[in-house]
């Protein structure tokens, strides 16, 4: 029985998983770095516990800060959120040893997941189709692999997620300079430098399935599309997928519960697809074994609280929802306020802001930790907060969001904000279905 | 603190509610937070404020620009973490005698998780690394000069 939930995070998640975890009368219990102190999570938290300076490797990032907080806090469960330590096997272990419940899946599923290699091969393993490609732990034999894969390419880290350590490379010559680059984005974002090489897909959508494992059993909640991005980092996320045959669909959503069961996947997980914008041919990506951030439009088109089902299935209950219980209503957009300069090519912007106007009313959902006079310091990423449009169909979820944009005001930093009224206004998108070339496109209009 | 002040469905409901009515704004002000939802256009925005004690959180010491520099210098084009070298363990990018052209990049600068070289910006020869690596350095901080 879990009673006192410590959270090893930061931003807008941790407000996430202290609202859910309020509500089901769990005391929280923050872990903040000495940046985050006075923080808006900090300021909502029970209690605060202090991991250490602002850079993350001293604070969000150290095992043994966490675990040692963790434990002097007497918690009973940890939730790590996304990014940080969410889906490093090695914390998962030690949060275990020290007797405490690690809120995600079990150890065995984040060691095959969170080694992108090895998930390909589990993936093939449980029947699913894979994207060809090959691996690299050194330079030298990623450009060996790169001359078999041809290019374009894309450079990922093996212990990458979410997009970092990410690169596409056009052209041999660039090969080398680009390696350097991701594995030292992968060093300091995972604290592990290896790095594979896959072919890069040209017209691709980014499909996903959310699903839900208690060990023995799996569901999926459907689909979400995140195919607007730049750099590999989603900017745009909605639920369902839209203009998806519903035959195809229904392929993509039992692959991804055939992976689940396949692992015997124990909480709440996300099955990525690359799929074919024309043919809707679909090979598997990854899989995110922790909570993402675009899961709230998952929340609005099934009424399920994916914060509550993680705390649920990772204290052993079995799963309370059953595959024909899901009935996915309506129709979700999600837009992430990062600060950056749309303008100055995504220049981080960090800084304070001096006045928060975040739209509000039906069918408005905001998840922020940024009020007026909040910091975003420079060592974190720049994500401010998300503004989730729902309606009944796509169009009115994409009205409402289109409002809401002209209602936002954050003043005092950058933000993607302009960016995304001009995408909500672009008829390709309003028609519905576009690549991942989407944005580069925008761009040069 | 005891309780989440409102939750977003609360929020939504107070705007419906207003939204019926003549009203241009709200304001909520207790002890731990002030709330405003005001009319903007045809929508509605909420604003939080939960600052009593406004005590800026600050980056730590960071290398503070050097106000009167003459001649050319190298500056940050962002605040962050400055990096001499590509990765730990690997030579510097530039050593000072070292020529660079305006594309030379002679350092990183990691903000939020990313990171971005930094380019000489002009022609010549490095005379003065200011930063160490690793430091903080806010925007426009001097990092290098050159002749």
């Amino acid at each position: 029985m879990i009673r006192r939930l410590f959270i090893a995070n930061r931003g807008e998640i941790a407000l996430r998983i202290i609202r859910t975890a309020r509500r089901l009368g769990l005391t929280t219990i923050l872990g903040v770095s000495e940046a985050d102190r006075d923080s808006l999570p900090a300021l909502q938290a029970h209690e605060i516990a202090i991991l250490g300076p602002p850079p993350s490797a001293q604070s969000y990032l150290s095992i043994d800060a966490v675990i040692a907080a963790a434990r002097a806090a007497a918690a009973d469960a940890v939730h790590p959120g996304y990014g940080f330590l969410s889906e490093n096997a090695a914390f998962a272990r030690a949060v275990g040893q020290a007797g405490i419940i690690f809120i995600g899946p079990a150890v065995a599923s984040l060691e095959a997941m969170g080694d992108k290699l090895m998930a390909r091969a589990v993936a093939v393993a449980a029947g699913l189709p894979v994207v060809p490609g090959g691996e690299a732990a050194t330079p030298e034999e990623a450009l060996r692999s790169a001359e078999a894969t041809g290019y374009p390419l894309l450079i990922k880290a093996v212990a990458g997620g979410g997009g970092r350590g990410m690169r596409r490379v056009d052209r041999a010559t660039d090969m080398p300079a680009q390696i350097d680059r991701a594995m030292a984005e992968a060093q300091a974002a995972f604290g592990d430098a290896r790095i594979y090489v896959e072919r890069f897909i040209a017209r691709g959508r980014h499909v996903e399935v959310q699903v839900l494992g208690d060990g023995a059993r799996a569901i999926h909640l459907g689909t979400r599309d995140c195919s607007i991005q730049r750099r590999f980092q989603k900017l745009v996320e909605e639920a369902p997928a839209p203009g998806l045959p519903d035959g195809r669909r229904a392929a993509i959503e039992d692959a991804a519960v055939r992976l689940a069961k396949h692992l015997g996947y124990r909480g709440a997980g996300t099955v990525e697809f690359l799929v074919d914008a024309e043919t809707f041919d679909f090979f598997f990506l990854e899989m995110n074994a922790r909570i993402q951030v675009e899961h709230p439009v998952t929340e609005a088109i099934t009424g399920i609280d994916l914060i509550e089902q993680q705390l649920l299935l990772a204290d052993g209950q079995p799963l309370g929802v059953a595959q024909e219980m899901v009935r996915l209503a309506g129709h979700a957009i999600e837009v992430r306020i990062n600060a950056e300069d749309p303008d100055a090519d995504f220049r981080p912007s960090p800084g304070r802001i001096a006045r928060a106007a975040w739209p509000a009313g039906p069918g408005l959902r905001v998840d922020t930790h940024i009020a007026s006079g909040g910091a975003i310091p420079p060592y974190y990423d720049s994500l401010l907060g998300k503004l989730i449009a729902y309606g009944p169909t796509r169009a009115i979820a994409i009205d409402r969001l289109g409002a809401a944009l002209q209602s936002l005001h954050l003043d005092g930093v950058a933000t993607t904000a302009p960016l995304h009224r001009r995408i909500v206004a672009d008829p390709r998108f309003i028609a519905g279905g576009v690549d991942t070339r989407f944005l580069e496109g925008l761009a040069h209009e | 603190m005891t309780d989440l002040p409102l939750t977003p469905d609360d929020v939504a409901e107070i705007v419906a509610i207003l939204d019926g009515s003549s009203y241009e704004h709200l304001d909520i002000r207790t002890s731990r937070f002030r709330l405003r939802i005001a009319r903007d256009g045809t929508g509605w925005t909420q604003q939080w404020d939960w600052s009593d004690d406004d005590t800026p959180v600050q980056a730590e010491t960071p290398v503070a620009p050097v106000a009167a520099e003459t001649g050319p210098v190298i500056r940050a084009p962002l605040p962050g973490t400055f990096y001499r070298a590509p990765q730990p363990g690997a030579p510097p990018f530039v050593e000072v005698g070292d020529r660079v052209e305006p594309d030379t990049v002679v350092a990183i600068i990691e903000t939020m998780k990313l990171m971005n070289p930094v380019h000489a910006g002009s022609s010549g020869r490095i005379t003065a690394i200011l930063a160490d690596n690793a430091d903080m350095v806010t925007r426009d901080a001097v990092l290098m000069r050159i002749t």
